[in-house]
């Protein structure tokens, strides 16, 4: 099948695709499922990191 | 097949251009509102195109492209299940499983490096200390593997010297990362991302056009295996689109075990342990834009990884098509009824008679399977007539088997010259927003995890910038000189195979175990790492042939042989990874069993939504 005998890397190349489809399927179905909630520790955990950022 | 183009205005333009909108974009990014922590900061979310692109960005380089595009070219399709593991295991288990425990672990405990992580999770400055002298030590290795992969595409494309193409490098490098690169501007990884993406589509839709289609570019791949040359048939290569032969305990099988140990395992596993991209977890916002990452970042490592794959393999297709011809005399026969043979290669000298090629590396004459074309008789320099054969040869039989020339030759050769500037410009891409990273991680694991936590009597110091900065310039001078003195056989694919099977082995268990185990202990941590380390380093230094031979202790200690294992055939070719991983995972779990387990109260602080 095209053009590729060895079933291993025939597995690999539709695998691929597969596995691309896949997280398409994952990135729709869960687009909206997780909460977005930023809390006061992420914004403060972000402070820091741009001051490590910039001082840098 | 090197050197026959030159650096033309149009080029200098299009690559000025580049160079101009990237420093805006950094530039914009300086002034403070596009990095990822500013978008986090500002209550914001980065769309996930930019989030996934970014990430995809840093974790492909040129290494992936030129270094690996070109081993393929070398081994075949079978690497397409280093695709397979980018996406399912790089993107897919990363960001859906290990993603959102490392944003809420770090956030609760304040991390911002990946050592400052496991040395907070397991209360250790001496983790932290330990991951951080690792990754000071070893990454500037994984920088060199893209830097000479930037600098063979710029020395091919532009008909300059390798050191030339290096110097100018390093210099565009240094201009980079040393004043706003770092900043890991968000919107910069983007537009270079999409350069990448643009470049690898034109590339792939070229290459299967100009083989006929898919189905026959395949074909003619396939029908192409007794053309293998014969070193790489000895190793059990099969042809370009089979698996190399599978087996243990003859040399016919070395082969598998390189490919699949140390590029697809080392690599594709190696991967979750990278510290520069495990860092970008905790850039995220929420677990909601992890997840609308995931179907980008999936395509966007399909294209990076999966075209210069098939490319490289396909190249020698190509070649045997539409390259230029070489002359020689048969020396056997490969398959008559298809005029394939072996030929000893010639060159005309200014007499106007023919003379052999000695092969530099042998020092005998050069020979290679070819497909005939043309029989004429000739003389050589002897005196005597002979048939002269012309005829077309594999891309590994162009590039004089040095692999990692592959991809640049045949981009050169086969493409549109813009697009030989449009590629340079995405590896160049490619380069800077994966070295950005890296030396950003080079610089905070010398300031951020050694210098600051080895103080006087085990007291913190003062973070110091000029510290970071100096490691950073060390980083980059220790990454050019490996460039410049390091050449040898796929060494791009072999430095970044390394540092990845290098990082897995040391932290893949201790980083997995800290995100889920609460019983695991420092101690076990602390434990497993040293062994994964150690394991990895002596099987690097005393086991591993490619490896030990080129550092030379192991013929001091036996003298001669390449490995200590040297008369068992197989081991000297499988990767340090199969062994040192299952040995630190083993360790990780042994030692946690019979040590304290930690503290109650830590425990809530790392993991405070789960139930006790």
């Amino acid at each position: 099948m095209l053009g590729i005998d060895d079933p291993l890397v025939l597995t690999a190349y539709f695998g691929i695709i597969a596995m691309a489809v896949l997280s398409l399927i994952y990135g729709l179905i869960r687009r909206n499922a997780a909460r977005d909630e930023l809390t006061p520790e992420d914004r403060q955990w972000a402070l820091e990191e741009k001051k490590v950022d910039d001082e840098i | 097949m090197s050197g026959t183009s030159s650096v033309g205005w149009i080029d200098i333009v299009v690559i000025l251009a580049y160079l101009l909108a990237t420093g805006y974009l950094g530039w914009l990014g300086y002034r403070g509102t596009r990095s990822a922590a500013d978008f986090l900061v500002g209550g914001r979310s980065a769309h996930p195109i930019i989030m996934a692109v970014s990430y995809g960005a840093t974790f492909i380089s040129t290494a992936a492209i030129v270094g690996f595009g070109g081993v393929a070219g070398l081994f075949g399709m079978s690497l397409l299940w280093l695709t397979f593991l980018n996406i399912g295991v790089g993107i897919l288990i990363a960001f859906t499983v290990l993603g959102e425990p490392t944003r809420r672990l770090g956030h609760h405990l304040g991390a911002h490096t990946f050592p400052e992580l496991l040395g907070l999770r397991y209360q250790s400055r001496g983790i932290q200390i330990f991951a951080g002298a690792l990754i000071f030590l070893f990454m500037p290795l994984y920088s060199a593997a893209v830097m000479t992969g930037g600098s063979i595409f710029a020395a091919t494309q532009f008909g300059i010297d390798f050191e030339v193409a290096l110097l100018l490098f390093a210099v565009v490098t240094a201009a980079y990362v040393i004043p706003g690169g770092l900043k890991a501007v968000m919107y910069t990884d983007t537009l270079q991302g999409f350069i990448m993406v643009f470049a690898m589509i034109f590339l792939l839709v070229f290459t299967y056009s100009s083989l006929g289609g898919i189905t026959e570019a395949h074909q003619y791949l396939t029908d192409m295996a007794d053309l293998v040359p014969a070193p790489l048939q000895q190793m059990g290569h099969q042809g370009w689109t089979a698996m190399p032969a599978f087996g243990w305990g003859a040399p016919t099988y070395d082969l598998w075990w390189i490919v699949i140990t140390s590029i697809i395992l080392g690599v594709g596993i190696g991967v979750l342990a990278q510290p520069q991209l495990i860092v970008r977890f905790m850039t995220v916002r929420s677990r909601r834009e992890l997840d609308r990452a995931v179907p980008i970042g999936a395509v966007f490592i399909m294209l990076m990884t999966g075209t210069p794959f098939l490319v490289g393999s396909l190249s020698n297709a190509w070649f045997a098509q539409h390259g230029p011809i070489l002359h020689g005399k048969v020396v056997s026969q490969i398959d008559p009824a298809k005029d394939r043979a072996l030929v000893e290669l010639m060159k005309k000298t200014d007499s106007g008679d023919w003379t052999t090629i000695i092969s530099p590396k042998t020092n005998k004459p050069a020979t290679a399977p070819m497909i005939v074309s043309e029989r004429t008789q000739a003389q050589a320099a002897s005196g005597e007539t002979f048939e002269l054969v012309g005829g077309r040869s594999t891309a590994i039989t162009y590039v004089k088997g040095d692999s990692d020339q592959i991809i640049p030759t045949f981009i050169t050769s086969a493409l549109p010259r813009w697009f030989g500037v449009v590629f340079f410009l995405a590896l160049l891409a490619a380069a800077m927003s994966t070295m950005s990273s890296q030396f950003h991680t080079i610089g905070t694991a010398a300031g951020r995890d050694l210098y600051e936590r080895i103080g006087d009597k085990g007291q913190a110091r003062e973070p110091s910038i000029l510290v970071m900065r100096l490691a950073i310039v060390l980083g980059l001078l220790i990454a050019v000189t490996i460039s410049y003195t390091v050449r040898q056989d796929y060494i791009i694919a072999r430095f970044t195979a390394i540092f990845f099977g290098l990082c897995a082995a040391s932290f893949l268990p201790a980083y997995v175990g800290g995100l889920f185990f609460r019983r695991v202990t420092k101690a076990g941590a602390l434990a497993s790492m040293t062994v994964g380390m150690s394991v990895s380093l002596f099987w690097l230094l005393l086991i591993k042939a490619k490896e030990a031979s080129a550092i030379g202790l192991v013929q001091w200690i036996t003298g001669g042989k390449t490995s200590l294992l040297a008369d068992y055939p197989n081991w000297p070719s499988v990767d340090p990874i199969i062994v040192a991983l299952p040995a630190a995972l083993l360790t990780l779990i042994l030692v946690s069993a019979i040590t304290r387990p930690p503290d109650a109260e830590h425990l809530r602080q790392c993991f405070p939504e789960r139930k006790p």
